[in-house]
Parts: C-alpha cells; sequence; structure tokens
C-alpha cells in the first residue's frame, strides 16, 4: 500500500473509533437503590466517585432518602414507582435513612 | 385462653382480674406481646355494658380513631373514605355518642392539604362535640409538620402537644413522630418531657391520666419501629398516679397490656391492617381478601366511670 493508502486507513480508522471512545468516557457512571419492603437494596453501595445514584420505591407505602444530617440529601417523600436521584462527587461514606421510617438505614461508599 | 372470660379474682373490686392477665400474658408467650382481644379486659368492658345505654354524671365517654391514611390508594385498600366513613357509622350507632373523639395520628397518608380536609370533612358527619389530634410520621412528611400544626396546632407547644381536662380525667396529648433519627424509634424530645413533667407536677395522683400518642409508648417490636426511645422518662412521671392509660396507634391493630396501674393500648387503623409483629418481611399494609377488610379495621370506644380504677376500653371492628 502506498503511503497515502496507509494514511487514508489511518484516518478512517481513527475517525470512526474517536466519537465511540469519547462517547464512553464522556456517559456519567450511574447506580440504582431499590427501596421495598422497608429497606434499601443494596444496604451498602459502593461506587466510584461522580456517580449518579437512583432510588426507586417499588414498595407500596412512600419512604423518604435523607442523609442522617439532614442536610447533605433530601428527598420529597417518594410514592411507588417515584424516583430521587443524587450524583456523588466527593469521596466519602455517606449514611442515610428515611425519615418517616428511621428503623430503615443504609449507606453509601464513594471511593 | 379466651375461655377463662370470667372474672376470678377482683381484689381491687374494680373488675379487673389482675391474675386472669398475667396469666393471659404469659399464655401469649413472646415477652413483650399482649393481644387482649377476647381477654379478661374486654369482658369486663362488655360486661359492664349492660347499662351502656346511659351515660351517668362523673361518667365519660370517648372514642379513639387512628391511621386513617387518607390519600391511600394502594391494593390493600382502594377505599380508605369508605373505610373512613363506615368508621365515623359505627360511631353514631354507639349506645352512648362520645363527648369527643381523639384521632392519634397518621390523619393523612403525605400530609396533603386535601388529604387532610377530607378528614375534617368526613368527620363534621361524626355525633360528637370536639375532635382531638396528634400527629402521625404521615402527618409529618414533607414539611416537617407545617401543614398540621396550621390546621390542628392551635394551643399547643413545640411540634404539637398539649393537654385538656373532661369530668376530672386529664388528657395528655404527645407527639413522638418529629424529628427522628436516623436508626431510632418514636421520640418525645427533652422539650416535651419538660413540659410533661411540669404538666402532670401538680395533680393529685388519684387523677385519672389519659395519654395519646400515635407511635406506641411500650415497646412492641423495636426492628419495625414499634416503640419510643424516649417513653421511660414521661411514664415516670405518671408513675404516681393510681390510674394512667396510654392509646396509641401506628400499628393498625388492637394490642394491649397492663403494667401496674398503666393500661396501654393500641387501636386499629381505618384503612388498613399491618401484619402481627414478625409474621412478614415489614410492616407494610396487609393484603387480605376484600370480603376480610372490614373485620381488620375498627374504632375503640372508651368509658370512664369515677371512682373505678380504669378506663374501660372497648374495640368494635367495622365488619
Amino acid at each position: 500500500m502506498s503511503r497515502w493508502g496507509i494514511l487514508a486507513v489511518i484516518l478512517t480508522v481513527v475517525t470512526i473509533a474517536f466519537p465511540v471512545l469519547t462517547k464512553a468516557a464522556g456517559e456519567p457512571a450511574t447506580a440504582e437503590i431499590k427501596i421495598d419492603n422497608f429497606s434499601f437494596a443494596p444496604q451498602t453501595a459502593t461506587i466510584a466517585s461522580g456517580t449518579k445514584v437512583t432510588w426507586t420505591n417499588q414498595d407500596d407505602i412512600p419512604h423518604t432518602v435523607v442523609s442522617d444530617d439532614k442536610t447533605t440529601f433530601k428527598s420529597q417523600a417518594l410514592d411507588t414507582d417515584e424516583k430521587f436521584s443524587v450524583t456523588f462527587s466527593k469521596p466519602g461514606t455517606y449514611t442515610y435513612f428515611c425519615s418517616i421510617h428511621p428503623k430503615m438505614t443504609a449507606k453509601i461508599v464513594v471511593q | 385462653m379466651a375461655s377463662k372470660d370470667k372474672i376470678q379474682h377482683d381484689h381491687n373490686h374494680d373488675g379487673i382480674d389482675r391474675r386472669g392477665f398475667l396469666r393471659c400474658m404469659a399464655w401469649a408467650g413472646t415477652g413483650a406481646l399482649c393481644v387482649m382481644q377476647g381477654g379478661v379486659l374486654k369482658s369486663y368492658a362488655l360486661g359492664r355494658g349492660g347499662d351502656m345505654g346511659k351515660i351517668h354524671k362523673g361518667e365519660l365517654a370517648f372514642v379513639q380513631i387512628s391511621d386513617s391514611h387518607m390519600g391511600f390508594d394502594k391494593p390493600a385498600n382502594t377505599d380508605v373514605i369508605g373505610t373512613f366513613k363506615a368508621a365515623i357509622d359505627k360511631i353514631n350507632a354507639l349506645p352512648v355518642a362520645p363527648e369527643f373523639i381523639l384521632h392519634t395520628g397518621d390523619i393523612s397518608h403525605l400530609a396533603k392539604p386535601a388529604e387532610f380536609d377530607n378528614v375534617e370533612q368526613i368527620l363534621k358527619s361524626a355525633k360528637t362535640s370536639e375532635i382531638f389530634y396528634v400527629p402521625g410520621e404521615h402527618d409529618f412528611v414533607g414539611d416537617d409538620g407545617k401543614g398540621y400544626l396550621e390546621r390542628f396546632g392551635k394551643g399547643s407547644k413545640g411540634s404539637g402537644w398539649y393537654s385538656f381536662d373532661k369530668k376530672g380525667v386529664h388528657f395528655i396529648g404527645l407527639v413522638n413522630v418529629a424529628n427522628l433519627k436516623a436508626g431510632g424509634l418514636g421520640s418525645l424530645g427533652s422539650d416535651q418531657l419538660e413540659w410533661l413533667e411540669d404538666d402532670v407536677k401538680h395533680l393529685k395522683s388519684s387523677t385519672p391520666i389519659v395519654v395519646f400518642a400515635h407511635i406506641p409508648l411500650w415497646t412492641i417490636y423495636p426492628d419495625w419501629g414499634w416503640g419510643t426511645d424516649d417513653s421511660a422518662q414521661a411514664l415516670g412521671y405518671l408513675k404516681r398516679f393510681g390510674a394512667v392509660t396510654v392509646l396509641n396507634g401506628h400499628i393498625h391493630q388492637t394490642m394491649q397490656k397492663v403494667e401496674g396501674n398503666v393500661t396501654f393500648h393500641t387501636a386499629c387503623s381505618t384503612a388498613f391492617p399491618q401484619p402481627k409483629p414478625g409474621a412478614a418481611p415489614s410492616p407494610g399494609p396487609m393484603k387480605v381478601p376484600a370480603e376480610q377488610l372490614r373485620s381488620l379495621l375498627g374504632v375503640t370506644d372508651v368509658h370512664f366511670k369515677k371512682g373505678q380504677h380504669a378506663l374501660a376500653i372497648t374495640d368494635s371492628t367495622l365488619g
């Protein structure tokens, strides 16, 4: 192959590959937590910094998602099928509970 | 257990067979539980019901309702309005009209104004003079009780506690659903406890006391949040009184315990039943066949006769 031919192949490959690589890098990581039977599952969720966590209430009674300090994050009352999301950037352990049923406790570990 | 319904040992001449109670509690077996349906106290109440048609001077009749959860619409009960109305019909059919009604909370399901409106509207058809409320945790959802207090908090202190007297009986409405902490049970808090100590300080020990609050003031089942972290301190202030009755809701089933001079009693919900402690993975709404629902919902009728040791408590189901 001529050097122009090789260059053409290289440019084609890079043009195809480039958008795919940047798309994968650009999409934020997500994590799901299910609320059911008066509990959060998983009860301990370990995630990477920058992950967006979404809670979905699958119980037939409303619940809330509230950080123990009641300020870091605090959802409205979530009825069945309602969701709440938080993106965690700062590493650390975030303990939280349901403010309506405070025996429901869980934590997020951000690495 | 149910066969020993007769009063056999009435040492205090007040119609309560304490030995029968202890036998009943031992039979129930699991420590903190004592289900008194069909037990001695109920028989006592029904027995005295022979002259229930008349209310005599110095006597007091009132009703406790609880956990109407106005706004709930899931399969366990898609018509909480209908069952609430049935509860009012039941109250209106009592042989003695109650002087007032105590609502022990979870009036609403999500503390929405329309939900509170509905309950107040339906209660207008109750044949009674006054309604007293204490909030449940559902009534504090979203706004920490701001809406509840605007509507029902007149004359109350802090998160909505207050007291009043009727025919020589001292009633105390407590709030144990505010500022709940992660992993905790119900909570009264130091401000309320201080107020309570002061509120009863000057009362004669012979004054009958009725305490009403949403979450049980005795520990029924901590895993499900059925208890109050600091209730022991509150009960300490009431230890010297000869007759204390504690009326609670929250657990959506009747349960009763007698400890010294204190009778603890929880009422049914008018909305949906919940499972017995530990009988299900969680304390959520318990689905039952439609024709059974009303037999698991109910109201509580309470009578006080001057000079008697304890109040007569009768639970009636809606169907």
